[in-house]
């Protein structure tokens, strides 16, 4: 996209340097998935949505996602940009900015991002949003499709995206601070799951080893699917079913046993057995989870995930809906101390762990080389 | 299918009487404009719903869609008819002569079977416009590839199990490729950006590489149906 393209009237972000999975996203697609087409959108949709409230953006500006170190910035007009999904090393021409609060950018100062710290997305919301042509009713990109964002891609250094019109507004920091710029309540506890909808394609003893043994996050993942190593989760059966509708969360077993959970980048129809649906209200927290971590999974009702989902949307909502101008005066220590810019354990092998096929698919099945962590689609033809 | 997403299913076999009610039922549950769902798609044997459970609960939206499968419906619609241009064997299907060794045919009954069959399609997912075909002679049934290949065109025509299929945008597949649809099965940028849709029936015209060729550079007509859908007859089909 050059600075003559319509869009550039409000000025040009441009890219210097890209980190891994570095994309154009925004709320994602809907009712499309009848054609194949589905939602992209961020991993972390509630990433985008602190990070677009922080920057006085409406819910659905586009912003970009990305998901390692390494991404930095220019734009040619003063902007104000936020970080969120995850405490993350940022810095104004040098200087540390925290996460999760929006900062000024002036025209010609670099933003530089460091990886995500302790999760592994997070979203880079700009004042006035990415104002990439949109696809479909929609700027998220669909890497996998080639749809969406710019040029149907991940970003590249000496890329140049239109911003969208500039809004006034202070820089914004949330009433209390959170917890890995998140505006969702803090989680522990096991993954909560939804089963089915072929849990009947599994032995009763699997399911139990299901949802009683101990899971490991893998460092094969992309926006697409993450994959867990762990107890192998054999169909009694058989791993081909007749190709049905997929969700993100829905848990694919696959003939290697190993179950890979589908994420924002999800295929709309597969043909694995599904032993359960991760519960809306965890599904954020699986997919930031580091490769290395385990973790367990717990059944529980469609009614209880229900609730627990629209609750969690509640307390998003308090949070978003609470925002306060950062006037620097008015900081208090207790909010200062309360802000952990450090962010929790930060794992250099979620980034640069050797990757394998990050999920494989009954009908159309990914086995791309060797690499990083992140696979990077690339269109053919 | 958790709690943003529900699956109506019926039966686990592939059957085109089924796939013909369950797409002409998505359409009837398109048309009442349900608050709280926002996806509908038909598969082979189930028609699936996402939903806001803000808006409507789970338990809820599979009550209003019993309540409304019972209703009575007129018979489903015969889809629209296609005859498809496929160039067969050269790059993009170049398993062809590997894959009638493998049926131990010469390549050109191969491509006549597969040229004479009438395919349905009974799902359009995977990836955008990606079509599942059904009709494939049972001659022709093979297995997927063990280890799956990168990078397979878009307009590719595959068989993979009893299934054919036409590829829509480049990616990888572990399906058997035999040919090339030179016209562009998904274009975000057309009015309608699937060129096929769950229902319609299609035949492929085999053509030469030149002609080929000539209509991926945009020579000729639009592609178009050879037929609208048209009613179904009187009788309900047999199961």
């Amino acid at each position: 996209m050059s600075a003559e393209h319509p869009g550039a009237a409000h000025g040009v972000l441009e890219v210097c340097a890209a980190s891994p999975l570095l994309s154009v996203q925004d709320a994602g697609r809907r009712g499309l998935r009848h054609l194949g087409i589905g939602w992209a959108g961020p991993v972390d949709g509630d990433a985008l949505a602190l990070a677009n409230a922080l920057c006085a953006n409406p819910p659905g500006a586009a912003g970009l996602e990305f998901a390692g170190p390494g991404a930095a910035f220019r734009a040619t007009r003063a902007l104000r940009f936020a970080v969120a999904g995850a405490e993350c090393a940022i810095t104004i021409e040098g200087r540390r900015v925290a996460a999760g609060e929006s900062h000024r950018l002036e025209p010609g100062q670099t933003l530089r991002l460091g990886a995500p710290e302790g999760a592994v997305w997070a979203c880079l919301a700009l004042s006035g949003g990415v104002a990439t042509a949109p696809v479909m009713g929609a700027r998220a990109t669909h890497l996998r499709a080639g749809l969406g964002g710019h040029e149907g891609r991940a970003l590249r250094a000496g890329d140049r995206l239109a911003l969208g019109a500039e809004t006034s507004s202070p820089c914004l920091r949330p009433a209390r601070p959170l917890q890995g710029a998140s505006p969702r309540p803090p989680e522990s506890g096991p993954i909560r799951v939804v089963m089915g909808p072929q849990e009947g394609h599994f032995a009763p003893e699997i399911r139990a080893l299901f949802t009683s043994a101990p899971f490991t996050v893998s460092p094969r993942r992309d926006r697409m699917a993450m994959l867990l190593e762990g107890p192998a989760l054999p169909a009694a059966r058989g791993h081909d079913i007749v190709s049905d509708a997929t969700v993100p969360g829905a848990i694919q077993v696959p003939g290697s046993g190993q179950p890979l959970v589908l994420l924002a980048e999800s295929q709309t129809t597969g043909g694995y057995p599904k032993i359960a649906t991760i519960a809306s209200v965890d599904l954020a927290r699986l997919a930031q989870l580091p490769a290395g971590h385990s973790l367990h999974f717990a059944p529980i009702a469609r009614e209880e995930a229900e609730a627990a989902w629209l609750a969690q949307r509640r307390a998003v909502a308090r949070v978003l809906e609470g925002l306060v101008p950062r006037a620097e005066a008015s900081l208090s220590s207790h909010y200062l101390l309360g802000h952990d810019l450090v962010g929790g354990l930060f794992a250099p092998e979620a980034i640069t762990g050797h990757d394998q096929p990050a999920h494989a698919h009954a009908d159309a099945p990914a086995a791309p080389e060797g690499g990083s962590q992140f696979r990077h689609p690339k269109r053919g033809g | 299918m958790g709690d943003g997403a529900l699956s109506f299913q019926l039966g686990e076999q592939i059957d085109p009487a089924l796939n013909a009610r369950l797409i002409a039922f998505a359409a009837r549950i398109a048309a009442e404009h349900w608050p709280g769902v926002h996806e509908i798609v038909p598969t082979y044997r189930a028609v699936s719903l996402c939903y806001d459970p803000a808006l409507i609960r789970g338990a809820a939206l599979e009550a209003r869609l019993r309540a409304l499968w019972e209703r009575p419906a007129p018979p489903a619609p015969t889809g629209r008819l296609w005859e498809v241009p496929c160039l067969y064997g050269h790059s993009v299907g170049a398993d062809l002569a590997a894959l009638a060794e493998l049926h131990a045919m010469p390549p050109d009954e191969l491509v006549a079977r597969h040229a004479a069959a009438e395919y349905r399609v009974f799902m359009i997912g995977f990836a955008p416009g990606f079509a599942y075909l059904g009709g494939l002679p049972e001659r022709l049934h093979t297995p997927r590839l063990a280890v799956p290949r990168q990078h397979i065109a878009a307009g590719a025509v595959g068989i993979g199990g009893q299934q054919s299929c036409i590829t829509s945008v480049p990616g990888p597949s572990g399906w058997r490729f035999i040919g090339w649809v030179p016209w562009r099965s998904f274009d975000p940028g057309r009015a309608e950006p699937c060129l096929f849709r769950a229902g319609d029936r299609l035949r492929f015209r085999p053509v030469s590489e030149a002609e080929a060729q000539a209509i991926a550079a945009g020579a000729g007509p639009a592609p178009a149906p050879r037929t609208a859908p048209q009613p179904a007859p009187q009788h309900e089909p047999a199961p």
